[in-house]
């Protein structure tokens, strides 16, 4: 547990000076231990565990979005999960439900068993429709079609800053929209 | 949209940095404080004898609890914007501007006065007081919340709530120097009650808004 955690905060000192194969490394290692812990927080706030997917990348937006409150110096993993919490709390409310997480949801998760990924993830997809049209091509070309952001500038006629500041701007608009405001 | 490809996504980001909190909540006050200043100087001004009180302890006393509730809001204020952010320890820094006060409360105690102590507390200006400290901190405690909004809060109404006594603490320095009323009675009393409420407005705005 110790030692995974570690390499966790080694990958995000990575990432946030730069190393984005670090980055995606780190993201996909924390998603199941994500997608445990808001399972388990569904059922048990006795919501149907199905939406978990939701939740998941609403987590991992949000981690993106905020990893400048990271202190690098800090370990990765209670950051990473009072991110978590907040967020499915954040979900289950806007659910309707009054609940209170246990920090403990998400500190022992991963070991029991893995959770594979749920079949279908509607709300980031759904967003991407009321997205502005220049967002939502270049959302679409490097997300759906996994062109790379050199490609998708020439493809689109963009400079690559253009295209990154696009992807930046939809990433933070898509937070806005998943809020519901 | 599958997790994998959104994860490849936001890889996709990595070059974005954003600014950290600290930076942007400078940023945020600098911004608002020419129209809280512009509010003290058209509204208020500094007292006329401002060259005598300098020489009262009591007159500079109001800046140190003032700025000493400002400084410890933002340092506790700045802990907050981060997610992992316990609360243990940190609100004991706000009993530093409390204990300025305590102190300067009992060295009025043990000097001898002229006026009684209600008359003290009461003072002349409070009216004034209840209305100008809020009114000036309103534009700094908007500067103070989006700075605030760029972190990652998860206690937003306390957060907020710290937003109010930072922007209260400075608007109280401001006002400090127009107030006539130097009694550390006085500044307990209503200079108290002023930050109590702008911390109330805070917090019912942070709530909302300091969420992420």
């Amino acid at each position: 547990m110790r030692k995974r955690e570690d390499e966790w905060t080694d990958l995000m000192r990575s990432a946030i000076s730069g190393d984005s194969a670090a980055y995606h490394r780190l993201l996909k290692a924390v998603t199941p231990v994500l997608r445990a812990a808001a399972r388990r927080g569904l059922s048990r706030a006795g919501q149907p565990a199905d939406q978990f997917e939701d939740i998941v990348q609403d987590v991992l937006l949000a981690v993106h979005l905020k990893r400048h409150t990271w202190d690098v110096n800090a370990p990765f993993a209670p950051w990473l999960f009072a991110i978590a919490r907040n967020k499915l709390i954040d979900s289950l409310r806007r659910r309707g439900r009054r609940v209170f997480v246990d920090i403990d949801d998400f500190a022992e998760t991963l070991p029991s068993q893995p959770v594979a990924a749920a079949p279908a993830a509607g709300e980031v997809a759904l967003q991407l429709e009321s997205l502005p049209p220049r967002q939502r091509e270049v959302l679409q070309s490097i997300a759906v079609e996994s062109v790379s952001i050199k490609d998708t500038a020439a493809k689109l006629a963009m400079s690559e800053g253009a295209v990154r500041v696009a992807l930046h701007r939809a990433l933070a608009s898509l937070t806005a929209k998943l809020r519901g405001e | 949209m599958e997790t994998d490809q959104f994860i490849r996504t936001l890889a996709a980001d990595t070059a974005h940095r954003a600014p950290p909190v600290g930076f942007v909540l400078s940023l945020g006050l600098i911004a608002a404080a020419p129209v809280s200043v512009a509010i003290f100087v058209l509204g208020l001004g500094v007292r006329p004898d401002i060259m005598t009180a300098m020489q009262n302890p009591f007159f500079d006393l109001k800046f140190a609890v003032a700025l000493g509730l400002a400084i410890s809001a933002i340092a506790i204020g700045l802990h907050l914007s981060r997610p992992e952010a316990s609360l243990r320890g940190w609100p004991w820094l706000l009993l530093i501007p409390a204990g300025l006060l305590v102190g300067g409360i009992a060295g009025e105690m043990m000097m001898p006065q002229r006026l009684p102590m209600m008359t003290r507390l009461m003072g002349t200006n409070s009216r004034i007081c209840l209305t100008a400290i809020p009114l000036m901190s309103l534009p700094l405690l908007a500067g103070a919340l989006v700075g605030l909004r760029h972190g990652a809060p998860t206690r937003p109404a306390i957060t907020g709530a710290i937003a109010g006594l930072l922007s209260a603490g400075l608007s109280a320095t401001l006002y400090a120097s127009h107030c006539s009323d130097d009694s550390p009675l006085f500044v307990a009393t209503w200079y108290t009650i002023s930050t109590g409420l702008v911390a109330a407005i805070g917090a019912a705005v942070g709530a909302k808004i300091l969420r992420f």
